[in-house]
Formats: C-alpha cells, structure tokens, sequence
C-alpha cells in the first residue's frame, strides 16, 4: 500500500518543525490544490417566487395549527376517559387513555417541531455565514497576565515559600474526609457481614415447604423426575422473609436413585432418589429455576451455568464455578421431608472470606 | 416604574414609524433585563454565533433533548413515586396483583401505571427516553471518534462527554432498579453477586451498599438518591460544561469549498440555528411521545413483586446493560480459585476488568492519537472516516468487540429462536468477540485505503458518465467527465501523516518512548494514500484522452 500512497505520488514532503510541532507524523503540505472558495449561492423556490414563498408561509401555519390541535385533543382525551380508581380497572382503559393523550401529545409536538424546521429551511435567510476561528489559547498578552496574577498570588501569600504551612495543608486536607467515609460504616448494621452470609433459616429437623403457600412436602408426593420449589417451613412468617429467602431457597428433584453418585459422607443425604439442593446460582445469585427433567440438568438462565444433579450439582457449563450445595434431608414418621442440618457451606455467589 | 425607554426605540420619527405596541414592549423588557444582567454582551456575542450543518451534529443534539424529556417525565414521576421497600398489601386498581405482598416503591410504581390517568403514558415516556438517552450519547460518540473530532483541542470535552456516557447508564441502571420489580430485583441481585465477587472489600461493598443481607429494606431508597439527585446534579455540571467548551471550541466541519481550519460556516443562532434546533427539539420529544404511546415497555405488572426464588427465562436488561451482562456470560466454567483461604473470583473479576479496560480505552484515545501524532495543531475540519484508516479500523474493532460482548447478553435467546444449543452459541460469540475485532481491523483499513483509492481517481480522472463512444478506429470507450473544482476539493482536501522517524533528540539520546511511538506511528502511517497534488491534478487531466 504505502508504494502507491507515498512513493508513486512523488510529492516533495517534508516535515516542517515549526507547524505541527517536531518530530510530528503530520505532513505539512506543500504541492497541494488550494480552497476554491465558496461554490455560488443556490436560490431555493421561495427566494425567487412570491407565490411560493406564501404557499411555504401557509405551511408553516399549518403545522403550527395543528400543534394546537394535538395539545387540545391530549386534554380532550384526560377528559374523555375517567379511570374508575374506586372499584377494578380495565385495562383497556388504561391502553386507550395511553394512546390517545400520547399521541395528542406528539401530535402537538411534531406541529411545533416540523413548523419551526419548515420555516427555518424554507423561510429564513438561506445562505450559510462565515465566523472566524481563533486559536483556543489566551492571546500572549493574556496569558501574560494570567501568570502575572498567579505570580502576584504566590508572593503575596509566600505559597511556596512557607513550606510548613503548605505541608500541614495538605494534610489536614487529605485527613478531612476520613470522618466522612468513617460515618459511612452506618450505612449497614453492626453484625458482621460474614456472619450472617454464613447461616441460612434450615436448622436440622426443619419441614421442606412448598413456595410460596408454605405446606409442607410429604416424599411420597415427590414422584420421579417432579421438581419442588422449596423454602423452610415458617419462612412466611419470618421477619426479613426476603432475605431468608435469598439464602434459603431450594430446588427439590426425584431421579432414580442410581442415578444419584454421592460422595463419601453424603451418603444419607439423600431419601429414595429425591434431592434438595440450593437454588441461589454460585455464580452471581440468580435463582438457578431451570430443571431438564431428562438429562437432570439445572440451568441458571440469567447466565446459563448448567448443574448436573446426578453428579452432585457440579458445573458442566458457564461461567459458575462451584456446584451448588446441597441440603441434606431425611424423611421424618410422618412422612414429611425435614432438613439434617443447614447447609455445610455459605449459599450463592462466591465472596472473598467464602471459606475463611 | 419608570424607565429611560432605549435609544432606537424612542427616535422622533414621523407617525408611519412609530413602533408597535409589541415594539415597545420588547424594548422596554429587553432594557430591563440588560441594565440589571448586562445580557446585552451575551447577545452580541452569541447571538450570531455560527452552526455548521450536518446530519451527524443531530445525534449529539438527540442526546441532549431526551435529556430533557427525562428531566421533564422524570420530575412528574417523583410526584407518585414512594421509595420504599416498606411491605405492602396491594390495594390498586390492577385485579390480578390484588391482595399481593410487595414494596411500597413497587405498589407506587403500578398505581402509576393503573390509577393516574396518562401516568402509564409518563412512565413510558421516561424509560423510552432514557434508552433514546444513552444511545444517542452512543452513536454521538461513534461520530466524534471516526471524524477525528476529538483531536486538539477538543480532547478534553471527549473525556468530559464519556464521563457523561458513564453517568447515562449508572442513571439507567438506578432507574431500572427503582419499581422493585421481579426484572429489577434480579438485576441488583447480579450486581450483589458481581460487588461480592472483589477481592477484599466485595462482601463488606456489598453488605454497605444493601444496609445489611440481599436485598434489605434500604436500596431502593438509596439508589433514588442518587437517581434523582446526586447523578442528575453530576451530569447537569457536566452538561455544562460540554457545552461551555463547545462554544469555546467552536464547532468542528466537514471539509467543503469555501471551509478551512480558520472558519466556521454555517447558520448563526438566531434566527436559523435556534429555529432549527428548537423545532428538533419538538420532533425528539414528539417522537419519544409517539413510541411511549403505542409500545409497551418494563410491563411491571406481568412482572410481579421482588422475589428472590423466581425468575422468568429469556428477560433481557436494558440495551446499554447488556454488554456487561454479556461480559459474564461469556465467561469459560472454573475461572476461580483460592489464593490459602481466599476466595479469588476471576469468573467475575475478569469481565469487570475487560469492561474497565475497554471504557478507560475509549476515555484515553485522543490522548494516545496525540501522542501518536505528535501533531499539536488545532484541528476543526472533521475527517472523513476513510482519509483516517487506522483510526477507522480502531474504532470498528472497539465497535465490533462490544457488539460480541453485547450479542453475549441475549445469548440463551438466539439459541431458542434459532434452535441452537446455547454452549455452541456461547462458544461462537466467544470466539468471535476475541476474533472479531482483529478481522474488523484489517478489513475496515482495507475497506478505507480503497476508498481512498477511489477518491483518488475521481480527483484525477473524473467519473464515467456512462456516455459510450466509438472512436473511428473502432475502439469504445466510456466518456469521463472531470468534477467541478467544488466537488474535488472535497475529496483532495484531508491531512497526510506518515510514520515518525527514531530520531536523536537535542540530548542525542532515543528515548524508549520515542522508539515505542516511531513503532506505533509506522503501524499508524504505514499504509497510507497520498492527498492528489496540484502536479498530477495537471498531468491527469491533460494525460487523459
């Protein structure tokens, strides 16, 4: 490329230090064609026939007027639909009141907005204006002066002279704030943060419920490849039910119990084949909803993590790392699904003191 | 009151000349304000202040009016809207919702939408705007960068205009999560899960920023603090700002007969430039107005409250949200380990970086070019995007890498729209956010030397006129017709830069600097076509025929 750029042109170039500055990459001109100037005017219609330019007018008007005829039907339309805010609405009530006061609106902008560029274009003065451009730094006597003022500053005040000062200065500025990011510490209550992130509402003994009613799960009514939506009996009643949700919630599966692989330890955690395992996504939190009844693969769909339950809720895909851990449960005489203890790591997103 | 009328106003002059009540008026409240304001100065000197005319100057121009139709919508809704995360029974107007348990913000924001007339309207208004907003800002961007409008001296209102860019979306975002809706919630939920994902502080942000455990009773009210007052106050500073240094700087232009680096030629502001950029204002709003009537957007009441247990598959943020959703996404399974007892999430870590990285890159470019360059000229004639091929390719690389990011977002619906599976869909956009950029690169410079080349040979040769004529030997050949020097000078007229030579400088030394920028120049320059000179203007037109 550069062979047909610089070498076939054989224009004489050189860099000129004194324009764009030494060692510039900029190629100061030297054989190049000059500005002709300003190509001749162009008369629109308007500017040479009166007839036209009353028929341009006319339109302008127009537009004006039904500026106002927009803005008064918006009104018309407030008035002509009443929302019954007493009893249930109906939304088309709703839709119709949208639409109607929206487009009087746009209607009235538009009349104003294609008015004023209708008669900008087709009305006024035509041709472009010329402005002169000035460099953008002060001219040499101003900066002059400016360095003057700040000279004059300096002595007056011994700035740079009264070194201690300046340093205590500093100082006290850069101390100043700290009350301040200090006084922040109340933005969050006294407990500490990793405490609290590391329990959740499971205690042992506590009833699997149904989300959101509340009942509780008999294993008998968990039939192979169903899945639950699970929190911890009492959590409606509880006082942050929220955020006990946000740590507590549980995805509930029954597969075949061959199908399930625990690890040394985990052996019991497990009733005939039905699992519970955390729905809060290890990645960043998202409730991991998605179930594939046949291949017994969760999916996060905020960010698609995959878990597969039959191999303890590992990762198989997606930028999650960890599995998902797991609640172990048992069946109590009644029959109902209860907790054996909390879960035995911090639920949902990673957090730097995870496993301090 | 009495007032000393003005000079032009009271001249002694025979009936037909008497001014006009509305004359008379205009002078006495324009005497008013100046001998109390001194406007008079402001008026002269900006009165007549010339505008170049562009299609592209209109983008910046959107940016600022959906700013406006924000300020205006927005300040209807904080007359309804309550936030607070204080739990609720729901007793509007909306049937299916009745009864339900959610936030006072979430209640507010339906009744909103059910129980004011043309509150719905309003609403819609606002997050239309606020997406126009942030992608106005955009393309704004897009323009700026691939004319070369940041260059001397406008490289600080570059900055000042991406900062303003950050603000768009951090103001996006708080608004989105406001309603407290179920779409709202997950999304604080991600930032939750992201903020915890840094290393030392994330657990400890995050506990401060929620007052306590996800999600608390605390962030909604919060972040409308900073929605409507600490975030607008920034961004109306730096608005200020941006357009003090527009009028200090004066408008850039695009090369044209008659237009050089010492003039502006354009419409002054009053009459033509005002009228223009008034009524463009109206037509922004209108249009704003005509969408938020007819199309639906955030439909909080299919939504449903805040609930950390669901989620509804396939909902997708806000469009400018979407490449650091992307970002995550995109992120291959077991980027995380423990550094002793540590937890060290790269799998979060990571697209926060790139994200970081990639805005601070587009912060620092006219500063790089600069250096680059090393060119300290003033530079107001706009380039056009060809006669910069580096620069071109640059920016179509950036554009191309957070279009993968931005793909990335709405990964799981390409792959149940075009029923693929969503690990090959993942796969391909990773490769083609890493990859794409680089083949973007070379193909843009090519496309643009190309260009160039043609731009070229038009200058020299003319264009065909699609005239055929047999010469009598019997050979056909196409007409050219030559352009008029007006048409021509628009296609000569760009500046010429070839690499840097290492050179010595006074102390006889080579900077490791100045090899790195020789280096950077020659991968700059190296490829490059010569503006036409007056020589072979002459030589093409007499050598030709």
């Amino acid at each position: 490329m550069a062979d047909h750029g610089s070498a076939d042109s054989g224009t004489a170039v050189e860099i000129i230090a004194t324009d764009p500055g030494p060692r510039s990459a900029a190629v100061v001109p030297t054989d190049r064609p000059q500005n002709p100037g300003f190509p001749p005017e162009r008369k629109r219609v308007a500017d040479l026939d009166p007839a036209k330019e009353k028929q341009q007018e006319r339109r302008v008007v127009a537009w004006f007027v039904l500026g106002i005829v927009g803005a008064v039907g918006a009104v018309a339309a407030y008035v002509a639909f009443p929302l019954d805010t007493h009893g249930a609405v109906d939304p088309s009530t709703t839709r119709i009141t949208t639409l109607l006061i929206g487009l009087g609106i746009a209607l009235g902008l538009f009349g104003i907005g294609f008015g004023a560029v209708h008669w900008a274009k087709s009305l006024m003065h035509g041709h472009d204006l010329v402005e002169m451009r000035h460099p953008t730094r002060g001219t040499p006597e101003t900066r002059e002066k400016a360095v003057a003022v700040f000279t004059a500053g300096n002595e007056e005040s011994g700035f740079s002279r009264r070194k201690a000062i300046v340093g205590t200065l500093i100082g006290a500025l850069a101390a100043f704030p700290l009350p301040g990011i200090v006084l922040f510490r109340g933005l969050a209550p006294k407990e500490d943060a990793n405490d609290v992130l590391r329990h959740t509402m499971w205690k042992k003994d506590t009833r699997l419920t149904r989300d959101p009613s509340g009942t509780p799960i008999k294993a008998s009514e968990v039939t192979l490849g169903s899945a639950f939506h699970v929190i911890p009996e009492g959590l409606n009643d509880s006082e942050h039910k929220l955020e006990e949700k946000a740590k507590a919630a549980v995805l509930l599966m029954r597969l075949k119990p061959e199908d399930l692989h625990p690890s040394k330890g985990r052996e019991n955690w497990a009733y005939d084949g039905i699992v519970a395992y955390s729905k809060i996504c290890t990645h960043v939190g998202c409730p991991v909803a998605l179930y594939e009844q046949q291949t017994h693969h969760l999916l996060c769909p905020c960010h698609q993590s995959q878990f597969d339950i039959t191999r303890e809720a590992e990762v198989i895909f997606g930028p999650a790392k960890r599995p998902l851990p797991q609640l172990p449960i048992y069946v109590d005489d009644e029959g109902y699904l209860r907790a054996r203890s909390d879960f035995h790591e911090p639920v949902g997103p990673s957090f730097w003191e995870r496993e301090h | 009151m009495t007032t000393t009328a003005p000079a032009p106003a009271t001249r002694p002059a025979d009936a037909e000349q008497q001014p006009s009540r509305g004359t008379r008026f205009t002078s006495w409240a324009a005497n008013y304000v100046d001998e109390r304001t001194s406007m008079s100065g402001l008026v002269k000197e900006l009165g007549r202040k010339i505008f170049p005319d562009h299609w592209s100057f209109m983008l910046g121009e959107v940016a600022l009016y959906s700013f406006v139709v924000i300020l205006l919508s927005g300040s209807f809704l904080t007359f309804f809207f309550q936030a607070s995360m204080a739990e609720v029974e729901y007793d509007g107007s909306y049937v299916p919702l009745k009864g339900l348990e959610m936030s006072a913000a979430m209640q507010s924001a339906l009744n909103i939408s059910f129980d004011i007339r043309g509150g719905l309207l309003i609403r819609q208004i606002h997050h239309w705007a606020a997406l126009l907003f942030v992608a106005a800002i955009g393309l704004h961007m897009l323009r700026v960068f691939f004319t070369g409008a940041f260059r001397k001296p406008r490289e600080v209102n570059w900055v000042v205009g991406f900062l303003l860019f950050v603000l768009a979306m951090a103001e996006g975002f708080t608004g989105y999560s406001l309603p407290d809706d179920l779409l709202s919630g997950n999304g604080l939920r991600i930032i939750d899960g992201m903020v915890k994902g840094v290393p030392f502080f994330g657990t400890w942000i995050s506990y401060l920023l929620f007052g306590g455990e996800f999600p608390g009773t605390q962030i909604v009210g919060r972040l409308y603090t900073l929605h409507i007052l600490l975030l607008p106050a920034i961004l109306v500073a730096l608005l200020g700002v941006h357009m003090l240094l527009l009028i200090v700087n004066k408008h850039t232009q695009f090369a044209g007969p008659g237009r050089t680096n010492d003039n502006v030629v354009g419409s002054p502001i009053m009459p033509v430039f005002a009228a223009k950029a008034g009524g463009f204002f109206f037509i922004v709003f209108g249009v704003i107005a005509l969408v938020a009537a007819t199309v639906t957007i955030n439909p909080i009441w299919n939504y449903g409250p805040y609930d950390p247990s669901p989620v509804s598959a396939g909902t997708q943020p806000d469009w400018y949200i979407g490449f650091a959703d992307g970002a995550l996404r995109l992120v291959p399974p077991g980027w995380e380990f423990m550094i002793g007892p540590y937890t060290v999430s790269m799998n979060i870590l990571v697209p926060i970086l790139v994200l970081l990285v990639f805005l601070a890159l587009v912060a620092v470019y006219p500063f790089f070019e600069a250096w680059i360059t090393n060119d300290k000229r003033e530079h107001h004639i706009a380039d056009r995007p060809r006669n910069a091929p580096a620069r071109t390719a640059i920016g179509a690389a950036g554009v191309t890498f957070y279009a993968g990011l931005w793909s990335a977002a709405s990964s799981d619906l390409i792959a149940t729209h075009f029923k693929l599976s969503i690990e090959s869909v993942t796969h391909v956009i990773q490769a083609l956010t890493i990859l794409g950029p680089i083949v973007a690169f070379f193909v843009t410079k090519r496309i643009c030397l190309a260009l160039q080349k043609k731009d070229r040979e038009i200058a020299l040769h003319g264009f065909e006129s699609g005239r055929i004529v047999r010469l009598p030997g019997g050979e056909y050949i196409e007409v050219h017709e030559q352009l008029s020097e007006y048409e021509r000078w628009r296609l000569v007229s760009y500046e010429e830069y070839r690499p840097v030579m290492v050179r010595p400088d006074a102390r006889g030394r080579i900077s490791q600097g100045a090899k790195m920028r020789s280096a950077i120049s020659g991968w700059f320059f190296e490829d490059r076509i010569a503006p036409v000179t007056n020589k072979e203007l002459e030589e093409g037109s007499h050598g030709h025929h």
